[in-house]
């Protein structure tokens, strides 16, 4: 794993892509710091950082584009896979490789509370609070490129897929909204999702029997709930769509608030995604 | 040390290798043979674990590629179709990277690199970028990156491709040197390459292994005869008798330009060599010899002859082998001291394919209608 960690690093900061993504980020987040912070003299950083992470919508999908579908494409990745080395031990030391280009900028983000320090009373518990939920927020956004780029031997395409995967999750509450409150919607939108998985299923297993069977199960469930039970399903569909809400789990760290449920929301979307990559590559062996 | 039992690679519909079995004993070059998309490359990459295999499983030193990866892959070093550089980095930081990536001690790692890098020539070489090279230095590199680490088995995918004449036989001069010590498999479309590295070849064709034996052995099975031709100095009265006396199962003549030369050409049985007898009879008749070659089929007929039409092919070598096989226990039976361990593995051979020859010479015959 340290091997692949030290060479993905250097790869990194030997070309331009590491450390244009250090200097955007910052670069933002400094317009932000200037014009909340400095301009209005309000003495937490948490708005800013929360204003300006909408960059790593952009900025991850750049930095993590080519971390394995450039592997894929030079075919370096049969070194890789060929090597005595573990499938996860390539993910995770890509992975952490990555993690440290993103922790630089946000440790120079660290300074930024000290230099408000100077010029006032600040919490600092509630700026570092923010600044954790800022590195979790971005360390979730890697593993999801990881994930992309892990799936495609086309740079771009794991650019273009990365930031409509992180970009719909970011207007998730808006997307959430277009649906009523109410049992119906939850029981049409639910009766879809399990017709699809249904598909899916059958794509899987080529078994038409027992996809057939599970879909009678499952759509049956379904309308029973619906007709004996049906507020149960009142505003479900939010509760299922709020799960892909990434950047609205960090309001909590950005009032001061050190949300444990948020830290094991981020750890378990950093460790489904590397586990998806993982698998990924694994199953691209048995194509 | 390597055993591959029942490969069956699919790629949807398509079978790229099909029910392919064979072992590769230590320290020995093993050629693989075959036309384009024969699954050559196929069949190497499920044995270095890239690709995983639809069917069957590989053993390498016993340990099997899929359930214990990291022990077998130890085993192997591979260089694979395209050498897997990384453009971006220097030879020197490659192959540092690769050393760790193989987990060489790290007080061997420099000394070791040295090392390769000075038997794959490409110390001159070493602070440049990669993307720099020509295609013939990243083929080094890519070699160099195999070797290190001193694996126990080499496997090369198409090691000289790209290289010039001349890297072509230091390459070819390489992996003789590396078959002292380690096991190498390599594979190629060039038939001059395999019989001159090689002391094992395997052919390939449509997936499935059509024949696999010294190329020797291969190009005398397929012949089944032996063949000689000469040309003598006399006249067709003075060579008739003299050349019907010898043991011969054909003779053919045919006449010169030079009225005074006849071309002759002999068939004997294939474990016959009639060469000293011919000088002898041909002296006694006073007729000098003025050329005599023998000739026997080239890898390359037989390649052509196998791949062409496998299947026939195929069984021909089959029969052909079987022959010799029951020979040697015709011989063995002369000799009643003869290894009786030895005696009992052709049996059981020849008892397993009993059931396959009677069916084949049906077929044979099917084709033949």
């Amino acid at each position: 794993m340290t091997a692949i960690y030290k060479k993905e690093l250097k790869s990194y900061l030997t070309s331009m892509v590491g450390y244009l993504f250090m200097a955007f980020t910052l670069a933002l987040f400094g317009l932000y710091f200037t014009a909340i912070n400095l301009q209005q003299g309000y003495p937490e950083i948490g708005y800013a950082l929360q204003n300006s992470a909408f960059i790593l919508l952009i900025a991850v999908p750049v930095l993590t584009m080519r971390v394995l579908s450039e592997e894929q494409k030079n075919k370096t990745d049969q070194l890789l896979l060929t090597a005595p080395v573990k499938i996860s031990d390539i993910i995770l030391g890509k992975y952490l490789a990555l993690l440290t280009i993103y922790v630089i900028p946000v440790l120079i983000m660290c300074l930024y509370p000290l230099l408000l320090g100077t010029h006032g009373t600040v919490s600092y518990a509630v700026s570092y609070t923010s600044i954790l939920g800022y590195f979790l927020l971005g360390a979730a956004y890697i593993s999801v490129g990881v994930f992309v780029s892990s799936i495609t031997e086309s740079q771009v395409i794991a650019a273009v897929v990365g930031f409509v995967i992180l970009f719909l999750c970011y207007v998730e509450s808006g997307i959430a909204n277009f649906f009523p409150e109410g049992a119906g919607s939850s029981f049409f939108a639910f009766f879809i999702i399990i017709a699809l998985v249904c598909l899916w299923i059958g794509s899987m297993i080529k078994n038409p029997i027992i996809t057939g069977v599970i879909a009678v199960i499952g759509e049956g469930a379904l309308t029973a709930v619906y007709f004996t039970k049906s507020t149960f399903l009142e505003g479900k569909i939010q509760d299922l769509l709020g799960i892909f809400n990434m950047a609205g789990h960090m309001d909590n760290f950005v009032n001061g608030i050190l949300d444990i449920g948020g830290v094991v929301y981020y750890l378990s979307v950093i460790a489904i995604c590397t586990f998806l990559a993982m698998q990924s590559l694994q199953k691209k062996r048995w194509n | 040390m390597i055993e591959v039992k029942n490969l069956v690679k699919r790629y949807g519909d398509h079978v790229a290798v099909n029910n392919l079995s064979f072992t590769v004993e230590e320290g020995q070059i093993y050629g693989f043979l075959g036309p384009n998309g024969a699954g050559k490359s196929t069949t190497m990459n499920i044995i270095t674990g890239y690709l995983a295999s639809t069917e069957g499983e590989v053993l390498i030193n016993g340990h099997n590629i899929l359930e214990e990866p990291e022990e077998a892959k130890k085993c192997i070093g591979y260089l694979p179709e395209l050498p897997p550089v990384y453009t971006d980095m220097t030879v020197l930081e490659y192959l540092k990277f690769v050393a760790e990536l193989k987990k060489i001690p790290k007080d061997q790692r420099k000394k070791q690199i040295l090392e390769v890098m000075n038997l794959v020539k490409i110390t001159d070489m070493q602070n440049r970028l990669i993307k720099n090279l020509s295609k013939g230095y990243r083929q080094r590199v890519g070699l160099a990156q195999a070797v290190l680490g001193y694996p126990p088995i080499i496997i090369l995918d198409e090691p000289t491709v790209g290289l010039d004449p001349k890297q072509i036989i230091e390459i070819r001069d390489l992996i003789k040197s590396l078959g002292k010590k380690h096991t190498v498999i390599l594979s190629s479309h060039i038939l001059s390459e395999v019989s001159a590295v090689c002391d094992y070849v395997m052919i390939i064709a449509k997936g499935q292994l059509v024949a696999s034996d010294t190329p020797e052995n291969l190009s005398k099975l397929m012949l089944g005869s032996n063949t000689v031709t000469c040309t003598v100095h006399g006249t067709r009265k003075q060579l008739v008798p003299a050349l019907n006396a010898l043991d011969a199962k054909e003779i053919q003549y045919e006449n010169t330009p030079n009225e005074e030369q006849i071309k002759v050409k002999i068939t004997t049985e294939k474990d016959k060599d009639i060469r000293e007898e011919l000088f002898y009879a041909l002296a006694k008749a006073n007729c000098p010899i003025l050329e005599l070659t023998s000739s026997s089929m080239s890898l390359e007929d037989v390649f052509l002859e196998l791949t062409d039409d496998s299947g026939k092919a195929a069984r021909k070598l089959k029969k052909a082998e079987k022959e010799q096989l029951k020979q040697k226990e015709r011989e063995k039976e002369c000799e009643p001291e003869a290894d009786k361990t030895a005696v009992g593995e052709v049996s059981e051979e020849k008892s397993t394919d009993a059931a396959e020859s009677a069916a084949e010479t049906k077929q044979e015959e099917g084709d033949a209608q």
